[in-house]
């Protein structure tokens, strides 16, 4: 099912036959895939399709509902994910998020910015001053912000807010970072504006992007995995994936014919 | 849109319920108006000057007194009392008749100060211009007409002599400085003599308990020497203080009441006059403003009666102060661990129902609680401990404002984890989300994103919790709150902040001058004027927690979500 075409064959997590369960629903069957380092990885799929679910995962997110349950490996740079050992503070730290709905924290845009840093502890002004700058920079944010950065976070407009998100997530120096589906709220410049920073942000990190929006899948992505009721049909070079899916069920989903 | 399908018109169907919720609006506006209304009117009526009439009766009229049939006093309200009702043809008649409710005021010459006279039983009234009403500091006020001044150094200065008022009004000045003197002497000065008195005794008692017989004779030696050091200074001090109260008592005012009597009382008994009948509008405002300021900085005198309520205002201010104090983090704590950290299902669901049900419990529950508790166990341990050389005297074994503070945290305690459980339930979940998926531990998350963001609703359960503990009376009695406090709960003297200290409150100050006090005629004002303090003060700390709750809603305004 999974292809390997992959001129980079450098794996940085690595789901071997994962299952998981909310109580007694099976949510995801047996998913295994590999997804690269430094590329942008996309999930497609219709709705309940266990997308983002599997997104979650990633970073333990799903830890917060009660009743979940996980079978099957899911490796991270080959350390095991499902386990009860793990840190999930540092995995977390490890894993960057960035959510459908934009939710900066009632404070500055600054203190948003290293809401990271400051949690785990740094308080030196300078390394703080630093980190907001490069951070907002990257995230294409600190023309428009750097003169009231002490302003509420909350005046900012939805696309500046998600920005801003991705700017706060990238202050801790995650490896990968998962956004789940980040321009469903946004307007269309907002939208071109993520989607130009996500393909700039693919030098530094490794990206997983859920999305509804198959063009944008298609711009912005490497890799696509197409998910319907929990299943990974298809993973394949994006490229291939919309011009010559393997799968009749792939391809009634991007033209169109059911989703 | 649905239509009603019987005439044929297009009528939203329940739309005329929309007066049944603006009749239920509207019924609670017009309760809150007519009893805000009634009471600014009623409290604020006190300080306006109202005048003064001689009323002429008709020949041995019932209600003549001290065999003349001329009296006079200032109105203090009028009434319609039934004199008969007859039954007739079209039914029950009732026949009125208006009557006066007179004060007469010179209570240590008529023994009381209020009169009912009937309006049909005067000849003539009149309003002498030249009619004085003098606030005293004993038998409240005097009410005649000046005749003269006789001054310590003998001489007499007549009313028609056009310096008379002129005089007056600066002795009135002078006395009122040599009171406040006087004052500053023996609560200030003699208070701290005193103190340091009571702190010698309890030193005493305690190395007598203690020390072994050798050093005793030393220390005690030590002691009285201070002692007569510090009585030698009160002497001073009495002396100065006596020699001022006779000062007070040189100078005499001589007045004839509208009965006909004579009658003169010291110039050092005057608190402040004024000629009710010849004010102008610009007089009436300054009488206004300053009796109304009177009565929040003074102390009460008689009996509560007379002077001003400071001490009321400012114990239920540090109470209510406290309270809050005590209530905040308790009430956000039990919230917070309620809403984030118990696992919800049953058990949690009966703590909510408790705690919701607690803010039922009839408050004098919660005194007695106090009493039992906070007092008796409480106080009576910190006593045993800490306090023992005082002992039998109760340190913090008694009501206290510290006592009464924390039993009234504990009755407004519900309404501040209600109010912080909904207001932490509304924090949207992306915040919580977005903050642990950066790497922030669940404390982390709550302490620096979701608290921040409940801040405004925690803020509107402790205005809700103020509301309720300031108006409070009935545990109060029980825990603290006195008649009449020797002194306020926060002062000049070491260590400043007397917790211990037993305080007067506006609430019970109320319950006091309405159903306690021996004169009620005179007391009713007060009590208009009392409440009228008490909704402002409440309404100002309120407005004192909206301003900070508006401050941060502001701060973290809602922006495009």
């Amino acid at each position: 099912m999974i292809d390997q075409v992959n001129e980079k064959p450098e794996t940085t997590l690595k789901a071997i036959d994962w299952n998981f369960y909310y109580g007694t629903n099976h949510a995801l069957h047996d998913i295994s895939m590999d997804i690269p380092r430094r590329q942008v990885t996309a999930f497609i799929g219709p709705s309940g399709c266990g997308k983002s679910t599997f997104l979650r995962c990633i970073n333990r997110m799903n830890d917060l509902i009660d009743g979940v349950r996980a079978e099957g490996s899911l490796l991270l740079d080959g350390q095991e994910l499902n386990s009860n050992d793990i840190d999930v503070i540092a995995l977390r730290r490890r894993v960057g998020m960035v959510f459908q709905k934009s939710n900066p924290f009632p404070k500055s845009i600054y203190e948003n910015v290293i809401y990271g840093l400051r949690i785990a502890g740094v308080n030196n002004k300078s390394i703080l001053d630093d980190t907001v700058e490069r951070c907002l920079r990257k995230a294409a944010l600190w023309e428009e912000v750097k003169d009231r950065l002490n302003h509420s976070a909350l005046q900012l407009s939805g696309g500046q807010m998600q920005r801003l998100c991705i700017a706060r997530c990238i202050a801790v120096n995650p490896d990968v970072i998962l956004m789940d589906e980040p321009c469903s709220a946004l307007d269309p410049l907002a939208t071109s504006r993520v989607e130009d920073l996500i393909a700039e942000l693919k030098q530094d990190y490794t990206i997983i992007i859920v999305t509804h929006n198959m063009q944008q899948a298609a711009r912005v992505s490497d890799l696509t995995a197409f998910f319907y009721m929990g299943k990974l049909i298809e993973m394949d070079l994006t490229q291939k994936l919309f011009t010559n899916p393997g799968v009749k069920q792939t391809e009634d989903y991007i033209t169109g014919r059911f989703g | 849109m649905t239509h009603n399908s019987i005439n044929g018109k297009a009528k939203p169907v329940g739309e005329k319920w929309v007066w049944l919720t603006s009749m239920g609006l509207a019924v609670g506006i017009l309760m809150v108006v007519t009893l805000l209304g009634l009471i600014i009117r009623n409290g604020l009526a006190v300080f306006w000057p109202k005048p003064v009439i001689r009323i002429e009766l008709q020949e041995d009229s019932r209600f003549a007194m001290r065999g003349t049939n001329v009296l006079g006093g200032m109105i203090a309200g009028t009434r319609d009392k039934i004199v008969q009702s007859v039954e007739s043809q079209t039914g029950r008649q009732k026949q009125y008749e208006q009557e006066w409710h007179i004060m007469l005021g010179n209570k240590d010459v008529y023994g009381s100060s209020f009169r009912y006279i009937d309006l049909d039983a005067a000849v003539s009234v009149s309003r002498p211009p030249r009619a004085i009403m003098v606030e005293r500091m004993e038998y409240g006020n005097a009410i005649g007409i000046p005749q003269s001044l006789e001054l310590a150094d003998g001489t007499t200065i007549n009313a028609n002599d056009p310096h008379f008022d002129i005089k007056l009004r600066s002795l009135v000045e002078n006395v009122r400085k040599r009171r406040a003197k006087i004052r500053e002497i023996e609560r200030i000065q003699i208070g701290a003599i005193n103190h340091e008195l009571q702190q010698l005794r309890i030193k005493e008692q305690a190395t007598r308990r203690q020390a072994d017989a050798s050093a005793l004779s030393e220390i005690i030696d030590g002691i009285n020497a201070k002692r007569s050091e510090l009585t030698a200074q009160y002497e001073v001090l009495a002396g100065r203080a006596a020699e001022l109260r006779k000062l007070q008592m040189a100078d005499r005012f001589h007045f004839q009441l509208f009965t006909g009597e004579f009658h003169s009382f010291p110039v050092g008994n005057m608190v402040h006059i004024h000629y009710p009948n010849a004010m102008s509008f610009g007089d009436k405002i300054r009488h206004f403003s300053h009796g109304l300021w009177a009565f929040v900085s003074q102390e009460p005198r008689e009996a509560n009666m007379e002077g001003g309520i400071f001490p009321a205002i400012f114990g239920t201010f540090v109470m209510t102060l406290l309270m809050s104090i005590a209530v905040t983090p308790f009430g956000v704590l039990a919230a917070i661990y309620l809403r984030e950290y118990a696992k919800q299902g049953f058990f949690v669901r009966m703590v909510r129902i408790s705690v919701n049900n607690l803010a039922g419990v009839p408050s004098i529950v919660f005194g007695v609680f106090g009493l039992g508790f906070f007092v008796y166990f409480v106080g009576g341990s910190i006593d045993s401990l800490f306090f023992k050389d005082v002992l039998p005297t109760p340190t913090f074994g008694t009501g206290g404002i510290l006592w009464a503070s924390l039993a009234l945290a504990l009755m407004t305690v519900p309404v501040v984890i209600v109010a912080t459980e909904e207001s932490l339930a509304a924090v949207p979940r992306g915040v919580r989300e977005g903050s642990l998926a950066l790497g922030a531990s669940k404390w982390q998350t709550i302490a620096r994103c979701v608290l921040p963001a409940s801040a405004p609703g925690i803020l509107t359960g402790l205005v809700l919790a103020m509301a309720r503990g300031a108006g409070e009376v009935a545990p109060l009695m029980l825990v603290g709150v006195v008649k009449l406090a020797p002194s306020l709960p926060i002062d000049h003297i070491y260590p400043y902040v007397h917790l211990d200290q037993k305080f007067m409150h506006l609430g019970f100050h109320i319950f006091d001058l309405g159903f306690q006090s021996p004169d009620s005629d005179a007391a009713q004002p007060m009590v208009f004027a009392t409440t009228l303090f008490l909704i402002l003060l409440v309404v100002l700390l309120n407005l004192g927690a909206i301003i900070v709750r508006e401050r941060l809603r502001r701060r973290y305004a809602t922006g495009a979500f």
